[in-house]
């Protein structure tokens, strides 16, 4: 399948991925008319940097998600092509999830649930938003073995 | 602090009711002209520190930012400019020659916008290169002036070596360090996939450019740097460079802070030390002293390489070029005046050469008249800025023109002419490893590749309006163009009818 | 193939996805003695609470049966018949297998109180049934007394507590969570928890009930409404007792397997080697329920799967204060967490053992991957790791095996 793929030979730390996958979550088509009220953004895939070393971290979409398997309610699931999203309604913010991601990429989110990419699926943007909204190639969306 | 009478060129215009303080101008500002006040939530600006290079403005995800002209004047005058006086200020504050980078921006003639291209009408066909054959193919080097035959009747291959190009187009020296390694690196993808060469400067090649030699021109000039039997038989073709068209005249100087890692070991000099290259060759004071440079390399590389002389377009460029096709060069570069630098003398840049289209014609038709155009191509730059100049170029005369600043364009540099900063935010003109970075090449080459690839094809379609098929054709084909606005002087020089003629 | 699964929770849940990513077509057939849809247990608190309702409790869709081909039978298995390989039921059916899976769970384990049949309202908390019958008993003036102030008992005070008059909750240690947190831990959460109202008696012992008294060893009296008995769980071992190798649970290997012929077992009726300590333990815990479950599944139907990284896990909730933790508690200490949180790993031997985190429990698997992967500590940055938990940590080669698929 394809995923997300990040290299951060090319990170520029721009944080620009953040944005563009808070503004995706948004059902605006404007990005100022989206985030302009927001003071701080809850991504779903958040950038690490230290000392001129940067990298964006969001859902691997693990083969074997330890996230998926250690859900209490079902409310994280694998689809047939490979994709794990959350369904919202069923989660209980027990925070297994938080406690199982060996990446780091399951966060709390404001409406009680958490939250985590989703590869977009959900957005009808076609690809992810941080992969389009990256200037210099660091992000891709592609299939790799 | 005394005052310093600069008032800041640029503003920074940020629409507040856009911005959504995401902090990418920050964070994408070698210049630290973006700054982020979190008792107040907003960005503020220190308008002084831009360049006006763009690169907020680019990555701004709301389009919140642009770049405007200070609206600040000074009393009108037509004698003393804003920008004259500006740099009387600079130099009585800081003692110092003016620095500058890129082309010579100045208000002198551009003979490339007065010239207009014909096109067939009824009584000759144009070609529509979509359904006919189009060839831009062209071949650099000396041609044989006859057809030689050996014992067996058989003709002898007396071909001198060649450079073949897909299209009449090459990169122009640019060396690593005066620009970054991913900018070789796109260039030298780029030729390798468009089938022309790059060009690596007076900087000698990065040992991971060996494997695009077939692609690389590589150049020998008066510091010397970087040469050594491998490189100069790594590369397609030698270029010795005698001068440069934005600073003729003069050498150049990479300060000792950017002899670094592997700039150092690549220029073959010590880390920390300046990398000056004089201004003349030291061993060549005559035409007779150029041709003894030319056979070494010749040697060096068993005659298997074409070796290229670059000028730059000065007064009596005509006899000079002359002098080189009979130094035993293969092929004369000619940089025009409008040709760009990493860092040159403001003075020097703005005020001294020639424009290229004129030091074009008049070497092309010195050439001919003196019966050597064969035993020389021709290649040109200094400012080839689309596919219409070229067509003028090679019309007038060219063989093929060299481009650089239309290439860095496409990498994204913005001409902000700060290139001398080192500070380049487009991780071009830089070696800071956080700004080289910038310019990812998997990105950038295709730029490039996408950008000569669209010229091609406007080239053809020119062509094809002209009836012409190859570049072959057209080439020295000056009744294909038409002066506009020029006087008698200039249309005899350029070889060219007025419009209406 | 003829697969028979007994359970109907997490770890048979689990064991039947395994058995559908190997096997198609085989017949699979739960025996289960609750009469519901596959449900999630730790979600009978938030049921309470109000936060989930019956049909959001479901740990399957509705058509997870149907999907994945499986017989439902409401039937208490009593026995196995490992001669003929059949399950023995308690109407005296049988049932015949090729392979089994004994997923029963636990139960909960009510110590002999003097006196405790005369409580009229008391109840355990640990399956559905006990949540309705809960939710039935508690009204706005009802006093509860909740005895075992562990994950159970406080779970279910967090789940009534807005709707009954008073919670005490008794314990026989001196602090709460004691299973899973150390003193100070244990004292903030507390404290959390009492400025929502709940009471605490620690350290008591309970000696008696008399109706809706509670007497203490100390010979005070508590006086309550409702009893609800969280005093801890026991393995529901009995079905293999005689037939496969048990300690304090079943015994199985990596695979899910018992001793016995063609039978397997999960979950918390298991004890499963804790890689944290190399102690086998009880680790009643949904996530290793499920992977235990899956991994059975899969070996069950042929395929090669091993379930050999099980830690003791927890990540729990109480009025929006958060608590993860993982491992064991030993070796050196690291204590940190900024205002308002609690923060401490416990690392030795190059390996980080166990960590508790209250409040800011951000990118806690990264904790719990160090743990589970037993990885060296010196091969990352570990004074960064524990200031901060992130990817960071690693070397460049790992980061891009773990970002970039690979070496790329």
């Amino acid at each position: 399948m394809k995923r997300v793929y990040v290299n951060e030979k090319w990170c520029l730390g721009c944080h620009l991925c953040e944005y563009y996958c808070a503004f995706a979550g948004t059902n605006e088509t404007d990005m100022a008319r989206a985030l302009k009220a927001t003071i701080k953004i809850n991504p779903k895939i958040k950038i690490e940097e230290k000392d001129g070393v940067s990298f964006a971290v969001s859902c691997r979409h693990c083969k074997e998600p330890l996230c998926v398997k250690g859900c209490i309610t079902g409310a994280l699931t694998i689809s047939a092509d490979g994709v794990i999203t959350i369904n919202h309604d069923r989660c209980v913010s027990c925070f297994t999830c938080i406690l199982s991601c060996p990446y780091g990429a399951v966060s709390p989110s404001e409406d009680g649930a958490v939250q985590k990419c989703e590869l977009c699926v959900k957005t009808a943007k076609g690809q992810p938003a941080c992969v389009s909204g990256c200037p210099n190639g660091a992000i891709v969306f592609e299939e790799r073995g | 602090m005394a005052i310093n009478f600069l008032y800041p060129d640029y503003e920074v215009a940020r629409n507040c009711d856009r911005c959504i303080v995401c902090r990418a101008c920050e964070r994408q500002c070698a210049n630290e002209v973006h700054e982020y006040v979190d008792t107040l939530n907003k960005m503020v600006c220190d308008d002084a520190k831009c360049v006006n290079c763009h690169r907020c403005v680019s990555l701004c995800p709301t389009r919140a930012l642009k770049i405007v002209k200070s609206g600040n004047t000074y009393k009108e005058n037509m004698n003393w400019s804003g920008k004259t006086i500006n740099e009387v200020y600079r130099q009585a504050g800081s003692g110092g020659v003016l620095l500058s980078s890129m082309g010579n921006p100045e208000e002198y003639p551009i003979y490339f916008d007065k010239i207009l291209l014909n096109a067939s009408q009824v009584t000759n066909p144009s070609i529509d290169p979509l359904r006919e054959p189009m060839e831009t193919t062209v071949f650099l080097g000396a041609k044989p002036h006859n057809i030689e035959r050996g014992e067996d009747g058989r003709i002898k291959n007396n071909l001198p070596p060649q450079l073949k190009l897909s299209m009449p187009v090459m990169f122009s020296a640019m060396s690593y360090g005066s620009i970054s390694y991913n900018a070789h690196e796109s260039l030298a993808r780029a030729a390798e996939e468009l089938g022309i060469l790059y060009n690596t400067g007076e900087g000698g090649l990065h040992e991971d450019f060996y494997r695009y030699g077939k692609n690389t021109v590589v150049q020998v000039a008066s510091g010397r740097f970087g040469v050594h039997p491998q490189y100069l038989n790594s590369g397609a073709a030698v270029e010795i460079k005698m001068g440069q068209g934005a600073k003729p005249g003069i050498g150049g100087h990479l300060p000792g802070a950017k002899i670094v890692g592997d700039i150092s070991r690549t220029r073959m000099i010590p880390e920390g030390s300046d990398a000056i290259s004089p201004a003349p060759h030291h061993d060549i004071y005559s035409i007779e002293d150029l041709r003894q440079l030319v056979y070494s390399l010749k040697e060096a590389t068993d005659y298997k390489k074409p070796v290229i002389v670059k000028i730059a377009a000065v007064h009596n460029v005509a006899a000079i070029a002359s002098g080189i096709a009979r130094s035993g060069a293969d092929i004369i570069s000619i940089d025009g005046f409008r040709g760009g630098t990493g860092a040159a003398p403001t003075r020097i840049r703005d005020n001294v050469g020639i424009p290229i289209e004129l030091a074009l014609a008049s070497v092309d038709s010195r050439l001919r008249e003196e019966g050597i155009r064969d035993d020389v191509s021709i290649i040109v730059g200094g400012s080839i800025r689309s596919s219409a100049d070229i067509v003028r170029a090679v019309a007038l005369g060219a063989d093929c023109v060299y481009v650089a600043t239309s290439a860095l364009l496409a990498l994204g540099c913005h001409l902000c002419r700060s290139c001398h900063a080192g500070k380049c935010n487009w991780g071009i003109a830089t070696q800071s490893p956080e700004l080289v970075k910038r310019l990812n090449p998997d990105i950038g080459y295709k730029r490039l590749v996408n950008l000569m690839t669209a010229w091609q094809h406007e080239i053809k379609e020119m062509m094809g309006g002209m009836g012409i098929n190859s570049i072959e054709s057209l080439k020295g084909n000056r009744l294909m163009l038409r002066g506009v606005g020029l006087n008698e002087k200039e249309l005899s020089i350029l070889g060219i009818k007025h419009a209406g003629e | 193939m003829k697969y028979v699964i007994i359970g109907n929770s997490a770890a048979g849940i689990g064991a039947i996805e395994g058995i559908r990513q190997v096997d198609k077509s085989g017949d699979i057939t739960v025996v289960t003695n609750e009469p519901h849809h596959t449900y999630s247990r730790p979600l009978i608190s938030y049921l309470l609470l109000g936060k989930v309702t019956e049909e959001k409790m479901k740990y399957r869709n509705d058509g997870f049966y149907a999907e994945n081909r499986v017989n439902m039978l409401h039937a208490v298995a009593t026995g196995i018949d490992t001669g003929k390989n059949q399950v023995i039921l308690s109407d005296g059916n049988r049932i015949p297998y090729n392979r089994l899976l004994v997923a029963a769970g636990s139960q909960p384990f009510v110590p002999p109180f003097e006196g405790l049949d005369s409580v009229a309202d008391k109840v355990t908390f640990m399956s559905l049934d006990d949540a309705r019958k809960l939710d039935g008993m508690i009204a706005a003036n009802k006093r509860v007394l909740i005895i075992g102030a562990g994950l159970i008992g406080l779970k279910c005070a967090e789940g009534i507590s807005s709707r009954v008059a008073h919670i005490t909750v008794l314990d026989l240690a001196p602090r709460i969570l004691s299973s899973i947190l150390d003193d100070d831990g244990a004292k903030a959460v507390q404290n959390h928890l009492e400025s929502k109202g709940i009471e605490f008696k620690l350290s008591v012992n309970t000696k008696k009930f008399d109706c809706n008294t509670a007497v203490l060893e100390s010979g005070e009296r508590i006086d309550f409404d409702i009893l609800v008995l969280a005093v801890g769980v026991r393995p529901n071992t009995a079905l293999l007792n005689d037939i496969a190798k048990a300690e304090r649970g079943i015994v199985v290997d990596e695979k899910s397997k018992t001793t016995a012929p063609d039978i397997y077992a999960a979950g918390d009726c298991t004890q499963t080697l804790d890689v944290s300590s190399g102690q086998n333990r009880i680790m009643a815990l949904l996530p290793n329920a499920y992977m235990q479950g899956e991994c059975a599944g899969i070996n069950m139907a042929g395929g090669e799967k091993v379930f050999d990284r099980a830690i003791p896990m927890n990540a729990i909730g109480f009025f929006g204060l958060h608590v993860v933790t993982a491992g064991n508690y030993t070796g050196d200490v690291y204590s940190g967490g900024g205002k308002g949180d609690y923060k401490k790993l416990f690392y030795g031997d190059n390996k980080l053992n166990g960590y508790i985190l209250i409040g800011n429990v951000e990118k806690a698997g990264i904790y719990t991957s160090l743990i589970r992967e037993r990885t060296p500590l010196d091969s990352i940055d570990f004074a960064l790791v524990c200031e901060k938990p992130g990817l960071m940590a690693f070397t460049k080669e790992e980061r891009k095996i773990k970002l970039g698929g690979g070496a790329s």
